[in-house]
């Protein structure tokens, strides 16, 4: 454990790529492999086990120091990482440097994973036993695998290229080996680094290459930096799930972005790629689809988030795969491949093109589609797709460079996202709260609000968008100006203006505007404009594209 | 719980500061005012202009090197009692910095003692803080919560002294940013000098140069001399204020390792906010422990809490220990924070007190 979160407090005190990935490696290279397995699943950020609730822990540090409730709250809400909080509150350990450092694979076995399932009374025995044992600076990395929260500033780029310097290959045959489930124990570890492993996992999907947003969006600029339009092939960016279908030997499996295995969630799309050839990887989107028409993202989302997807569900939210790449084709990796070869044999696997379908003007019926192109001879002609993308329930157009290879994670230059304009209006600041990590302390999380009825209403909580300064100069408005508190809410006196950008709105009966907007985000602070100048409801509310 | 003023108390908020209308004195007043006691030399107590002062003998020359002018500066020395309009003064060690003092106050019966800032820590460059029995105890609360508990200070001096070799080793200067006034002096008396030369900025070699002319020992320091190459050879520590961080002042010493010497460095998001590579956990302002030892030793059953979470403290002390507690506001409360910024420039300030005031609730 002294390892592990030695490991945590490196790359925590650092921004440092370079360091970062010495930390890494000096950690893989001297831990035994059934604890350096266990960090590279904790590392790959999937999904972690909550052995105890927040709250369990709130309430038995509060009994283990002997402070009211209250103040534990209190000091979460200065600190803004439980956690932490709970680290520096609980007494110091009698003697942590008698007590056996254990490592993280026996950590994770006896204190968090051995807990699923046992009851309070052993849980709270486990959990009071482990501070006793820990120093503050352990405590919060333990605290954090407790509870399912620990976040390391680390891609996976980063990891993929300590373990490559370590095992002495390639860094994109490293990422490879990585994609997928991380090994479970020592024996995986090993293999993992072993040279001339293959990658004879079958499941195994490839890294995901990832669109950049262009950097200037007018089309003249448009044209300027992409060049000659022939060169490029457009896309609709479905407003989906990125996945990978594999397929290969006797399995199908179904990839998130986020690398999880999501068959269970996706049954029917599993199903559709079971008569695939053998040794094919697809790269697409999943899109809820009922009734020739796109369903709003909330609803996928939704349902991705369920392990299981239960009939009535599949009856509810039916999603179709729309294939935008293929990775292998026979067994054979395509990936260098240019697009326009790996797009032709690519037709020639799945059905038509998906738009057809939606337009109910193809026969096709399966669930398995093509990303239709957009076809266009100039990037004017572009640019007034892209005019209709709202409309189409798209958010704009992909920009694919035909001579690209699919590469590895968001390497510029080749993919871009030419997104459609965001919506604005200017809202108001009626909540504000603490934020977590580096503006833990300060009230950086906004709730906004529109003027109906004379009112102001709140249609949205936004987070980014202010520069560091401004999040501090806010923060001083917020505690001069608040009325009343709640637990870690302020509620302000109106005088914040912020101009509010998103993606889309839409009607919605969980909201108390009645109306939801997709992304929302703060895009500047108008100091020019007093509270009365903001947007209304009315405003937003034509903004609601007329089928949604 | 009571507020202040209520009939009869002897100290009472005005728009100057803490004053006591039956001795007509305040203490630590942020205006002008004929008379001030000075708790001590820190920019958020002790304001230029006032007609007399009165502070701790071993602060006179910390106090006028801050203040500067020729406004008279009365002293006292420990627990000398003086009488002003009848109403009995006396000073005693805060332990805060050099001549920092609590101000005892008695009339009728009645004693009162107001802390200024304090801690409970040994400084091997102020006197300790003395306990001192009363009725009503004005006591700050910078860091009243629990999450604050400092180490000692023979754990925080190995964790920098630690620091310090692993950057001379590494051939890379390490530079520790502290306010000028006090925690540099506590620093460069807490370090082991064996390391290697410590060097400091002007702003704080002023103040050391006082600290010398008062009496207290410190190890050799040298003044980075103006547009010297690669002062120490990256070897030396060297003690600045923070408003030297983002100037060209930093780029004197190379390669460097920049840490930041602060109470509020026990936080890690103030610590990544603020993007220092390394925080010392290290103030002179009384922990939460500390707070409770200090409040519990006067015995006083009334208790006021000013700055920070004096809102948790207060009740805390109430529920917990059944003591008439309650905050006692400031002009720091709910205010922008204007010498805050103030105290950065010159060094001088408390950094700690900035941050308090961005924490300082209505």
């Amino acid at each position: 454990m002294k390892a592990f979160t030695d490991l945590y407090w490196r790359l925590d005190g650092t921004t440092s790529t370079t360091e970062k990935v010495a930390a890494l490696r000096d950690y893989f290279a001297a831990a035994p492999h059934a604890d350096a397995a266990c960090a590279l699943g904790v590392l790959s950020g999937g999904r972690q086990v909550r052995a105890v609730s927040t709250g369990q822990l709130r309430e038995w540090a509060a009994e283990a120091t002997g402070f009211p409730g209250w103040l534990v709250e209190e000091c979460y809400a200065h600190v803004g990482d439980l956690a932490e909080t709970l680290a520096l509150v609980l007494p110091e350990p009698a003697a942590p440097e008698a007590a056996a450092d254990l490592g993280l694979a026996e950590v994770m076995q006896t204190t968090i994973r051995g807990l699923r399932g046992s009851d309070d009374a052993h849980k709270r025995q486990v959990v009071t036993a482990v501070w006793k044992r820990l120093e503050p600076r352990e405590r919060i990395v333990w605290h954090k695998l407790l509870t399912g929260g620990l976040r390391v500033g680390v891609s996976r780029t980063l990891v993929a290229r300590a373990l490559a310097d370590l095992a002495g290959i390639d860094q994109a045959e490293m990422a490879h080996r990585l994609m997928g489930a991380p090994p479970a124990d020592a024996a995986g570890f090993a293999r993992l680094l072993a040279a001339g492993a293959d990658a004879a996992d079958s499941r195994r999907p490839y890294p995901f290459f990832l669109a950049s947003a262009l950097d200037r969006t007018a089309v003249e600029h448009v044209a300027e930096d992409l060049g000659d339009v022939s060169a490029w092939q457009a896309e609709w960016k479905w407003d989906g799930m990125r996945a990978q279908l594999v397929r290969r030997g006797v399995d199908v499996t179904l990839w998130s972005r986020g690398e999880e295995l999501v068959n269970d969630a996706f049954p029917e799309i599993v199903a559709a790629g079971r008569p695939l050839p053998s040794g094919t990887v697809l790269d697409g989107e999943l899109l809820a689809v009922r009734d020739g028409r796109l369903l709003p993202f909330a609803m996928l989302s939704k349902r991705a988030s369920r392990k299981q997807a239960t009939k009535k569900v599949l009856g509810e939210v039916p999603c179709v795969f729309v294939a935008y790449d293929l990775l292998e084709h026979g067994g054979t990796d395509l990936r260098e491949r240019p697009l326009a070869d790996r797009r032709r044999l690519l037709g020639s696997l799945v059905g038509g093109p998906f738009t057809d379908f939606l337009h109910g003007g193809s026969a096709t019926t399966g669930r398995l589609f093509l990303s239709p192109v957009v076809r266009a001879g100039s990037w004017a002609d572009l640019s007034a797709h892209r005019a209709e993308s709202r409309g189409r329930g798209v958010e704009g157009l992909m920009l694919k460079r035909l001579a690209s290879p699919y590469a590895v994670g968001r390497s510029r230059g080749d993919w871009w996202k030419w997104k459609v304009e965001p919506l604005e209006i200017d809202a108001v600041i009626l909540y504000a709260q603490a934020g977590h990590g580096r503006r833990a302390g300060l009230h950086s999380d906004y709730t906004l609000g529109l003027w109906h009825e004379g009112a102001l209403v709140t249609v949205a909580k936004a987070y980014s968008g202010l520069t560091d300064a401004e999040i501090v100069e806010v923060d001083r408005i917020v505690r001069a100006t608040t009325l009343e508190r709640h637990g870690p809410v302020r509620i302000c006196r109106p005088t914040l203006v912020m101009q509010l950008a998103f993606e889309g709105v839409s009607l919605s009966t969980r909201h108390k505007s009645g109306v939801a907007v997709r992304f929302p985000r703060i895009v500047r602070w108008r100091r020019d404009k007093e509270p009365a100048d903001a947007g209304t409801l009315a405003d937003l509310k034509r903004m609601i594209p007329a089928d949604g | 719980m009571q507020a202040i003023p209520s009939a009869g108390d002897l100290l009472r908020v005005t728009e100057s500061g803490l004053y006591c209308e039956r001795g007509d004195f305040y203490v630590d007043p942020w205006r002008r005012v004929p008379r001030a006691i000075i708790t001590h030399a820190h920019a958020d107590h002790a304001r230029a202009g006032c007609d007399r002062y009165l502070c701790a003998a071993e602060g006179k020359l910390v106090l006028r090197a801050r203040i500067g002018g020729a406004a008279p500066i009365d002293t006292l020395r420990r627990g000398e009692r003086v009488s002003l309009n009848g109403v009995a003064v006396s000073l005693h060690p805060a332990g805060h910095l050099l001549g920092s003092a609590q101000v005892r106050i008695e009339h009728g019966g009645t004693t009162w003692v107001v802390t200024g800032d304090y801690k409970l820590h040994h400084d091997p460059t102020c006197a300790a803080f003395e306990p001192v029995r009363c009725d009503v105890f004005v006591t700050e609360s910078t860091f009243g919560l629990p999450v604050y508990r400092w180490q000692s200070p023979a754990a925080i001096a190995a964790e920098i002294n630690a620091w310090w070799r692993a950057n001379r080793d590494a051939g890379r200067t390490s530079v520790i940013l502290a306010y000028a006034l006090g925690k540099a002096q506590r620093l460069a008396a807490l370090v082991d000098p064996s390391i290697g030369p410590i060097v400091a900025h002007g702003a704080v070699m002023k103040i050391v140069e006082a600290y010398r002319a008062s009496g207290v020992r410190l190890p050799p320091i040298d003044r980075v001399p103006p547009r010297a190459r690669r002062v120490g050879n990256g070897r030396a520590l060297v003690i600045a204020p923070p408003s030297v961080l983002g100037s060209s002042w930093l780029k004197l010493f190379g390669e460097s390792s920049v840490a930041m010497a602060s109470g509020w460095m026990t936080l890690r998001g103030v610590r990544r906010r603020r993007g220092f590579e390394r925080g010392f956990a290290v103030s002179d302002h009384a922990d939460f422990p500390g707070l409770l030892t200090a409040i519990e030793a006067t015995g006083a059953r009334r208790v006021l809490a000013t700055h920070g979470f004096s809102d948790a403290l207060s009740r805390y002390l109430r529920e917990t220990r059944g003591l008439d507690a309650s905050v006692l506001a400031t002009r720091f409360a709910g205010e922008a924070a204007p010498d805050a910024a103030a105290a950065e420039d010159d060094g001088v300030g408390d950094d700690e007190r900035a941050g308090d005031e961005r924490e300082a609730d209505a």
